[in-house]
C-alpha cells in the first residue's frame, strides 16, 4: 500500500496526485463503482474507515473521509492518500480547518467519480436533515447511525424520521435484517392472526423501537418495547392463537425459535460488525421504503 | 410445482392426534416454500430487499457423504449458507454411506470439510446450529433395512425438529446406483409427498453417456419423481459470471444491436484445465473431454450466450429459449474437417514433468479416449446464420481458464495505410467465467508517437475481483435453489436430450477414427485444432 501525505493543498492537486499514483503503480484501474463520503471525528475515523475499506471489497470504491477539525485555527486542507493492495479502491482522509470546515463540499464534490452513485455516511453525529446538508445534498444514499448519537439514539430517531427523505437509512435498521429475516422465515408457515406483541433490548437501544414500529406496521398490532439486560436485542414475542411465537437470544450469538406446536429449534443470530452493515447498504442504492414506514410510525408513537 | 397450497389454518388446530405423525407434522409446518406462501406473508414485502430468500423448514439427505464433491463442495456449501443466515430453523442434515459410523462420525467428517474448505469463517454458534440437525444412516444401496431405518429417521426428524417432512435427495453416488437408491426412495415412500410438502432429488452430471442412456436414466428417475422434482446440477450455472451474461445481454441496450451475424464474426468458447485425470481414471476413461465437458458445461454456455431474450427470468420462460436455440444447433457435414480431439502425451506443464495420458494410473495402454475435443458448431437462426460457435476444451493444457469470447468482424473500411493497421486484430467481447472472473473488451487504439499506428488494447472489467471473499460458491446458490424449489438454474431434461442430440453423432463419428492426436503436455491442445480453424480462416485465441 502507498500512503501519501499532502498538507495545505488543494482538491486539483489531490486529483493530480491520484492519477499521479495510480500511474505508478501500474494502472491497478478496477472498476470502482461507487464514491463513499465518511463524515465523522477525528476519534471515530479509525473504525470507520476500517469498516468502509471492509465493504469496499465487496463494492470497490472511492472512500473520502471529511475530518473537521478546529474551526479556530487558519484555513487549512490536509489529505492522506492511500491506495494499494489492503484497500481496494482508492481513500483519501480529508483535514479541514478554519472557515472551510463549512465548506467541505467544496473540496469533496471535484473528488467524486463521475457518473457513479455518491454515498455518504455520519458514523457520529449526523445532521438533522441529512439531504439539505451540504455534503447529504451531493449523494443519492445517505446512511447516518443512531448508535453514533450514544445516549440519544432512540430520540435521534425521531429526527430522522422528521428529516427524512428519499434515500436515508441508518444503520440501526441495517443491524436489525438477521432478526426480520428469522421473524420472516417463521412466518413463511402461516401462523394465523397475531394479537400483541413485546421487543426486549437493553436499555436505549435504537434498534428495538424500530423492529416494534416494522411489526407492528406491518402485522396491525401494539407492539411493546422492554428493557432487558442485554446485549442488544434478546427477545420477541408475538401472542397467538394458542401459544406465542418467541425468538429469545441472550448471548449474542445463538437465538432459539418457538412456536406452539413445534419443538424449539435453535439458530445462529451473530450481531454483526459494521463493515457488514455498509456492505449490506452499498448492495442495494434505491430508497428503502420499509425502512421510511418504519421510522415513520416509530416517531408518530414516541413519547419521549 | 407440485407443491399444492399450504393447509388452511384450521388444519393446524384441529389435527387430530389420532393420525399419522407424518401427517400431523407436515400439516403444522405447512409449505413454507411454495411461492404463494411466502407472498401472504405479512412480514415479506417485494420492496423489503434487505431480506433475504430462505429456505422453510426441510431435511437435506445426502446420499455418498464420504465423496470428494461432499467434502469439498456441498458440506462446506451447507455452512455457509448457515453461515450467511439462509438455512431455516431446524434445518436438517442426514448423511447416508456404507459406513459403520455413529451420528457423531459424520459430525466429526461435516467439521473437517467445514474447517478445510468453507468459504466463510468458523462460527461456533452456526456450527451449533448446524450440528443439532446432522444424523447418520449407515447401509448399502441395496439394503432394505437401511432404508427402512432412513423412512424412520426422517419421521422422527419431522417430530423433533419440525421439518414437515420437507425432504430434498442429494445422490452424489456414480450414475450406476440411480437405479437403486431411486428403486429404494419409491419402495419406501420417501420419494411421494405427502399433502402440503414435498419431496425433491438433486443428480449431478454425468446425465448419461448419449442420448439413449440420458433416456434411460431418465426413465428411472421420473419413475419415482415428477420432473418438476428433479433438480439436475450444472453447477457452471451457479457462477456469478455466467449469470451476469444474461445481465450483460439483457439489461444493456449497447450489445444488442451487435449481438447478431451482422457483426459478430465467430465466437470461441473455451474450459481449459491445466490438470489431468487425477483420480478419476475410472470415470473418465471411456468418457472423454466432450461428454464431461461440451456436453453440458460448453452447450450451456452457448445457449446463454445464443438465445433470444427470455419473457422473463422464471424457469419456464428460460428454459424454453435455451431449448430453442439447442434445437437450432447445426453440425457441421464434414465432422472430420470441422471437429478435433487429441489426447495428451507426457510434457512438462507449468514448470512440472508429467507423465501422458496412456501412462496415467488406471488408463489402458490403447485407450482411445480424448482429453481434448474441438467442435465447430452453427446455429441456423436469423441472428446466426453463418456465424460459427468454436467450442474446445482440454486437459493438461497451458493453464485453468474458462472464457466466451465473441470476436466481431473486422472494420468494414479502414482509412489508414496498410501499415499502420498491420497488427490490428478483430474487436472481441470476452466473458471471464473462471479464474479472475470479468469482462474484457478487445479493441484498437492509437499507439503513442507520431505515427497514426493502431494496434489492439484490452480494458477490463474485475467486477468479480472484488467478489473473491464474498461471492458465494455456486453449490450455495445451487442448493438453496434446490430448497427453496426455484429451478430456472438447472437445465431441463429436454436441454440434457438436445445437447445429446448435438454431441451424439461427432462421438459415433469419433468412434471410427481410432487413436486420437497426441499433444503435449502444457501446450495448447494438437495441431489439427489449429488446422481446423486455419481452414475457416481464423486462429484460436491465445489464452
Amino acid at each position: 500500500m502507498t500512503t501519501f501525505m499532502l498538507s495545505d493543498t488543494t482538491a486539483g492537486k489531490i486529483s493530480a496526485q491520484f492519477t499521479h499514483l495510480r500511474h505508478q503503480m501500474g494502472a491497478p484501474a478496477i472498476g470502482m463503482v461507487l464514491t463513499l463520503v465518511v463524515v465523522c471525528e477525528e476519534r471515530h475515523q479509525y473504525d470507520a474507515l476500517r469498516a468502509a475499506s471492509e465493504a469496499a471489497r465487496e463494492h470497490p470504491s472511492r472512500i473520502i473521509v471529511v475530518i473537521n477539525r478546529e474551526v479556530e485555527e487558519p484555513i487549512r486542507l490536509d489529505a492522506e492518500l492511500r491506495i494499494g493492495e489492503s484497500t481496494p479502491g482508492e481513500v483519501v482522509v480529508l483535514r479541514l480547518y478554519g472557515e472551510l470546515t463549512q465548506h467541505a463540499d467544496s473540496v469533496v464534490s471535484p473528488l467524486l467519480l463521475p457518473d457513479t452513485p455518491v454515498v455518504a455516511w455520519w458514523p457520529g453525529k449526523a445532521p438533522d436533515v441529512p439531504s439539505k446538508d451540504a455534503i447529504g445534498a451531493l449523494a443519492q444514499r445517505r446512511i447516518t447511525d443512531a448508535r453514533g448519537f450514544d445516549d440519544g439514539g432512540v430520540t435521534s430517531l425521531v429526527t430522522r424520521a422528521k428529516g427524512y427523505a428519499r434515500g436515508d437509512t441508518d444503520l440501526a435498521w441495517a443491524r436489525l435484517t438477521p432478526w426480520r429475516s428469522l421473524l420472516a422465515a417463521a412466518f413463511d408457515q402461516p401462523v394465523g392472526k397475531v394479537y400483541e406483541g413485546v421487543v426486549e433490548a437493553s436499555s436505549g437501544n435504537p434498534s428495538a423501537p424500530l423492529l416494534a414500529a416494522w411489526l407492528s406496521e406491518r402485522l396491525g398490532v401494539h407492539i411493546e418495547v422492554l428493557e432487558s439486560p442485554g446485549p442488544g436485542i434478546t427477545t420477541v414475542r408475538l401472542k397467538l392463537d394458542g401459544g406465542e411465537l418467541s425468538v429469545v437470544r441472550t448471548d449474542a450469538r445463538l437465538a432459539t425459535l418457538s412456536r406452539p406446536g413445534q419443538p424449539d429449534r435453535n439458530v445462529a443470530l451473530a450481531r454483526r460488525h459494521t463493515s457488514e452493515l455498509m456492505a449490506e447498504e452499498l448492495r442495494r442504492l434505491d430508497s428503502d421504503e420499509i425502512y421510511e414506514a418504519a421510522v415513520k410510525r416509530f416517531a408518530r408513537t414516541y413519547k419521549g | 410445482m407440485t407443491d399444492p397450497a399450504a393447509p388452511p389454518e384450521e388444519s393446524v388446530t384441529t389435527a387430530a392426534p389420532a393420525e399419522e405423525a407424518v401427517t400431523a407434522a407436515a400439516a403444522v409446518a405447512g409449505t413454507s416454500t411454495t411461492l404463494d406462501v411466502v407472498a401472504a406473508n405479512p412480514l415479506r414485502d417485494p420492496r423489503d430487499k434487505r431480506l433475504p430468500r430462505v429456505a422453510g423448514p426441510c431435511v437435506m439427505v445426502l446420499f455418498g457423504v464420504t465423496g470428494d464433491l461432499a467434502k469439498r463442495k456441498l458440506l462446506p456449501a451447507i455452512y455457509d449458507l448457515g453461515n450467511r443466515g439462509l438455512l431455516p430453523p431446524g434445518f436438517s442434515l442426514v448423511g447416508f454411506a456404507r459406513r459403520d459410523w455413529k451420528d457423531q462420525d459424520f459430525a466429526q467428517l461435516t467439521h473437517d470439510a467445514v474447517k478445510a474448505h468453507a468459504r466463510t469463517p468458523f462460527r461456533e454458534e452456526v456450527w451449533k446450529q448446524l450440528l443439532e440437525g446432522i444424523h447418520f444412516v449407515p447401509g448399502e444401496f441395496s439394503d432394505d433395512g437401511a432404508f427402512d431405518a432412513l423412512a424412520m429417521a426422517l419421521a422422527e426428524i419431522d417430530q423433533t425438529r419440525g421439518t414437515g417432512g420437507n425432504y430434498a435427495f442429494y445422490l452424489s453416488v456414480p450414475p450406476k446406483f440411480f437405479p437403486l437408491v431411486v428403486e429404494q426412495l419409491k419402495r419406501t415412500g420417501l420419494a411421494d409427498a405427502p399433502e402440503g410438502s414435498w419431496r425433491r432429488v438433486v443428480i449431478e452430471k454425468p446425465f448419461g453417456h448419449n442420448l439413449q442412456s440420458a433416456h434411460e436414466l431418465n426413465e428411472i428417475t421420473t419413475s419415482a419423481f415428477p420432473e418438476s422434482s428433479i433438480f439436475r446440477i450444472d453447477h457452471y450455472l451457479g457462477k456469478e459470471t455466467v449469470q451476469n451474461i444474461m445481465a450483460l445481454r439483457f439489461a444493456n441496450n449497447l450489445y444488442e444491436p451487435i449481438w447478431n451475424r451482422g457483426f459478430v464474426d465467430h465466437v470461441q468458447i473455451t474450459m481449459a484445465e491445466d490438470i489431468g485425470i487425477g483420480g478419476r481414471a475410472g470415470y473418465y476413461d471411456g468418457i472423454g473431454a466432450a461428454r464431461d465437458v461440451i456436453q453440458n458445461h460448453l452447450l450451456q454456455l452457448l445457449a446463454l450466450v445464443a438465445m433470444e431474450d427470455p419473457t422473463s427470468f422464471d424457469a419456464q420462460a428460460l428454459r424454453r429459449e435455451k431449448e430453442k436455440v439447442l434445437k437450432a444447433v447445426q453440425l457441421p457435414a464434414n465432422l472430420g474437417l470441422n471437429t478435433a480431439r487429441g489426447q495428451y502425451s507426457a510434457g512438462w506443464q507449468g514448470g512440472e514433468k508429467v507423465v501422458g495420458y496412456l501412462e496415467e494410473e488406471g488408463i489402458s495402454r490403447e485407450s482411445i479416449t480424448e482429453t481434448y475435443a474441438a467442435i465447430k458448431l452453427e446455429i441456423a437462426n436469423r441472428r446466426w446464420a453463418g456465424v460459427p460457435f468454436y467450442l474446445r476444451t482440454g486437459k493438461r493444457l497451458g493453464r485453468r481458464v474458462t472464457e466466451v469470447a465473441v470476436v466481431f468482424q473486422r472494420a468494414p473500411h479502414l482509412p489508414f495505410s496498410k501499415d499502420d493497421v498491420e497488427i490490428l486484430g478483430q474487436n472481441a467481447l470476452v466473458i471471464r467465467v473462471q479464474p479472475d472472473e470479468g469482462i474484457t473488451v478487445r479493441f484498437g487504439s492509437k499507439v503513442p508517437g507520431t505515427a497514426m499506428e493502431v494496434r489492439d488494447v484490452s480494458m477490463d472489467f474485475a467486477y468479480g475481483e472484488s467478489f473473491l471473499e464474498s461471492s458465494p460458491e455456486a453449490y450455495e446458490r445451487l442448493l438453496l435453489d434446490v430448497m427453496i424449489g426455484d429451478p430456472p438454474l438447472f437445465p431441463h431434461q429436454r436441454e440434457v436430450e438436445l445437447s445429446w442430440k448435438i454431441l451424439d453423432p461427432i462421438e459415433e463419428f469419433w468412434a471410427t477414427q481410432g487413436q486420437p492426436e497426441p499433444y503435449e503436455s502444457g501446450s495448447w491442445g494438437p495441431e489439427s485444432a489449429n488446422a481446423m480453424m486455419a481452414r475457416d480462416g481464423r486462429v484460436w485465441r491465445r489464452l
